[in-house]
């Protein structure tokens, strides 16, 4: 062949590609009611994950037994009360009803004052309160015992002011990144990666699929068009949805949650361009490898759902985890992309810091669509 | 009764003629309540510290070892400068600064008055929080044996002490695995109900066979409970080897009665099952279903107090998560299995949950009545 044939046959096949394309977007456009679940979808639950989820725990309703009912008691009780940590559920009587709280899932602790509570204190300088957490959430349990252990310190120091106490040092303590201690700065790149991740793959995987049930695969393949042609014009209509949906979750991050993007926004966007097509290239290879719609849910969504949020990191910490599962965590793209997103947008900082997690999710996507396209060629052959 | 007879023989054919998929829903439950709790940890270790010392002296040493001994940090960097450290959680590979200030020693013993200065990443709240809390729990340690050692025992007289005792009930062990075991458990019966119920009409609608079950005789009624049957049986024996794994693997044996959890689980999944089908009659295509299903299952897996407590959460997200019955059955699973709570206990949960169900299949019914 020569230069000019080539040439000749490259720009067809362009054509082609546009051509297919432009029939899969209208494909796309024409079901309203996808499209609106489409971009409705990860604007509705990032406000509301933006909003609600949090690691704090704050607000827990506890009980109170005080068998003592004097001065000490009260002060300590009306401390307690004034703690964001806690909201005083009720006093409660006897260790029956404590009892019946605890079981009833209507408290997370209880604290009791033994009779003669401020008489020991002021007599023998030694006074107990004794304290019952719900231990079945161990680190709720545990934050709490040390929110209320302080909070009785705090009011120990109080009644003891002559006794300035020497050689203190000091702690000072200062948040980075996140002073104020928001959910949004962990949850909003986690819950990015977590929607990006899931939609685009569900959607390839799908639309794929169908035309294998359906049978209309069957005349596209034996149709002169490569099938790479017609697998990628596929995948093309979701990257553009899915750039549109991460405009919208920034925006939505930076003016509605007060999320700031202190690195650079292009980035951001070349970044988020690589992902989706990593999680395209996922959805194209779970549909080279399923028969029906159900199975390319099944394995997308069930298979897939717990599975990233717990491995990519915003929920459990991944160096807790046992190595094979560290391991394991290396392959879910979305570890990667909720470390670059928080990398960008909350620390602000430069392409030099995310190279490594860029190059990882270059490689996946590269190992994803060369193994499709091949097991896709044994099954024409 | 025939004819449920007959339209539950008929479902029963086609799941398990598919045995890819009736593999794929026995199976993949299993394992992922296998592997996952393990990846589901939040027991607090392991938290990374990069101290900077621009003292060096005995006091400060003393400090770091005390740190370090403590088991929950790892010093994975001990720097010259603020700024290096402050690299070490730019890439993750610290999650607190200690610095220690020059003079620390020598002012703490003349001056009687030292500071210690905490940098905490706070993006994670939960690592923030906690690993802030031991680093100044051991440091006030830390101070009080170098008190003890400074003055003499006469003049320093302890105020009075309120002892605080603690007690953990129902984990005294504080395993965060049996936290979230059933909780994960929850979710997979919760997905499983939902995803197959919603799925499986549409598909009848897509492929067009519902037409002719439509211009047969068989009632609205009928064909609705045809439907509910198998995956409501599916889903309990789901959940039935979700509880031998748990036992199995995790030594998980449920404290309260089984037949309170299995009463629980089987309206649940009535109510999951009915969302399913409500669904499906909204929708045209699988894939409508799967999207709208994989929607409603992000916020009620997510906002059902699995991961994080719905109690912190503002006021009008826990209303919404009343309306939510994953919820329901993360707090009730956690409830009889953990605690022991009997069916008075659970009452109110059961009683909200079994509304749900009436009324999710009742709307079923009558959307897909009028469809027709």
């Amino acid at each position: 062949m020569s230069w000019p044939e080539v040439l000749n046959e490259v720009i067809k096949a362009m054509e082609q590609f546009i051509n297919f394309v432009k029939k899969e977007f209208a494909h796309v456009w024409r079901d309203k009611k996808t499209l609106l679940i489409l971009f409705g979808m990860p604007v509705i639950q990032i406000l509301i994950f933006g909003f609600a989820l949090t690691n704090e725990v704050k607000n827990s309703e506890i009980i109170v037994m005080d068998q003592a009912k004097d001065e000490a008691s009260q002060q300590i009780i009306n401390k307690i009360a004034a703690s964001r940590y806690f909201e005083i559920k009720n006093i409660a009587m006897n260790n029956v009803q404590i009892e019946a709280a605890f079981k009833q899932g209507k408290i997370k602790m209880a604290v009791v004052f033994p009779a003669g509570f401020n008489e020991a204190l002021l007599h023998q300088h030694k006074a107990q309160i004794q304290i019952l957490a719900d231990a079945s959430d161990p680190n709720t349990a545990t934050m709490l015992t040390n929110y209320v252990s302080s909070i009785i310190q705090d009011y120990q120091r109080s009644i003891d002011k002559t006794a300035a106490i020497p050689y203190s040092i000091v702690p000072e303590a200062r948040m980075l990144y996140n002073p104020q201690l928001k959910g949004a700065h962990n949850f909003v790149p986690g819950v990015m990666a977590l929607v990006l991740m899931l939609v685009c793959v569900m959607m390839t995987a799908i639309s794929i699929v169908k035309e294998k049930e359906t049978g209309t695969m069957e005349i596209l393949l034996v149709s002169p068009f490569s099938p790479l042609l017609v697998i990628l014009s596929k995948a093309v209509p979701y990257l553009i949805l899915s750039l549109i949906n991460v405009a919208s979750i920034l925006l939505l991050s930076v003016y509605v949650l007060d999320l700031p993007v202190n690195g650079s926004v292009a980035l951001l966007f070349a970044e988020s361009t690589l992902f989706i097509i990593t999680c395209l290239s996922l959805g194209i290879f779970i549909s080279v490898k399923t028969n029906s719609q159900q199975m390319a849910m099944l394995i997308s969504l069930m298979g897939m759902f717990l599975p990233t949020v717990l491995f990519s990191g915003f929920m459990f910490p991944i160096e807790n985890m046992p190595y094979p599962l560290q391991l394991i965590s290396n392959l879910v793209p979305a570890k990667w992309f909720y470390l670059i997103v928080k990398s960008i947008m909350i620390k602000g900082l430069g392409f030099m810091s995310i190279w490594k997690e860029t190059l990882i999710l270059g490689g996946i996507t590269i190992v994803l669509l060369v193994v499709s396209l091949k097991s896709f060629k044994i099954r024409l052959a | 009764m025939r004819t449920i007879r007959f339209l539950l023989e008929k479902e029963f054919r086609q799941i398990f003629r598919n045995k890819a998929i009736l593999l794929l829903i026995m199976v993949m439950p299993v394992m992922q309540l296998i592997i996952l709790p393990l990846a589901a940890n939040y027991e607090v270790k392991n938290i990374n510290l990069s101290v900077v010392d621009h003292d060096h002296s005995s006091y400060s040493q003393k400090l770091i070892s005390k740190v370090t001994a403590s088991g929950y940090f790892k010093l994975t960097g001990y720097n010259s400068s603020f700024n290096e450290g402050m690299k070490l959680v730019e890439t993750d590979n610290a999650d607190l600064i200690l610095e220690i200030p020059h003079g620390f020693e020598r002012n703490l013993v003349r001056e009687g008055h030292q500071h210690l200065f905490i940098a905490v990443n706070a993006i994670n709240g939960v690592k923030a929080n906690l690993g802030g809390a031991y680093l100044g729990a051991i440091v006030k340690d830390f101070n009080n044996s170098i008190r003890l050692q400074l003055l003499p025992s006469s003049k320093f007289n302890e105020p009075a002490v309120i002892e605080v005792t603690s007690s953990n009930l129902f984990n005294p062990q504080l395993k965060y695995k049996f936290f979230m075991v059933p909780g994960i458990l929850a979710i997979l019966v919760t997905m499983i109900g939902g995803f197959l119920s919603a799925l499986n009409i549409v598909k009848e609608k897509e492929f067009g066979t519902i037409e002719q079950i439509n211009v047969t005789p068989i009632k609205k009624h009928h064909f609705i409970l045809g439907k509910l049957i198998p995956f409501w049986m599916l889903g309990n024996v789901v959940f039935t080897l979700g509880l031998l794994v748990s036992w199995l693997i995790y030594g998980i044996v449920p404290l309260g009665n089984l037949l309170v959890l299995y009463l629980f689980a089987s309206v649940f999944l009535l109510a999951i099952l009915g969302f399913g089908l409500l669904v499906s009659t909204f929708c045209d295509t699988q894939q409508q279903a799967m999207f709208i299903m994989f929607f409603f299952m992000m916020i009620f897996i997510l906002m059902g107090g699995l991961f994080t407590s719905i109690d912190s959460m503002p006021e009008w997200a826990k209303i919404v998560s009343r309306f939510n019955p994953v919820s329901y059955l993360i707090e009730v699973m956690r409830m009889v299995i953990l605690k022991g709570s009997g069916f008075k206990d659970i009452l109110p949960q059961l009683v909200t949950v079994g509304i749900y169900a009436l009324i999710l299949n009742a709307w079923a019914i009558w959307n897909y009545k009028k469809r027709n």
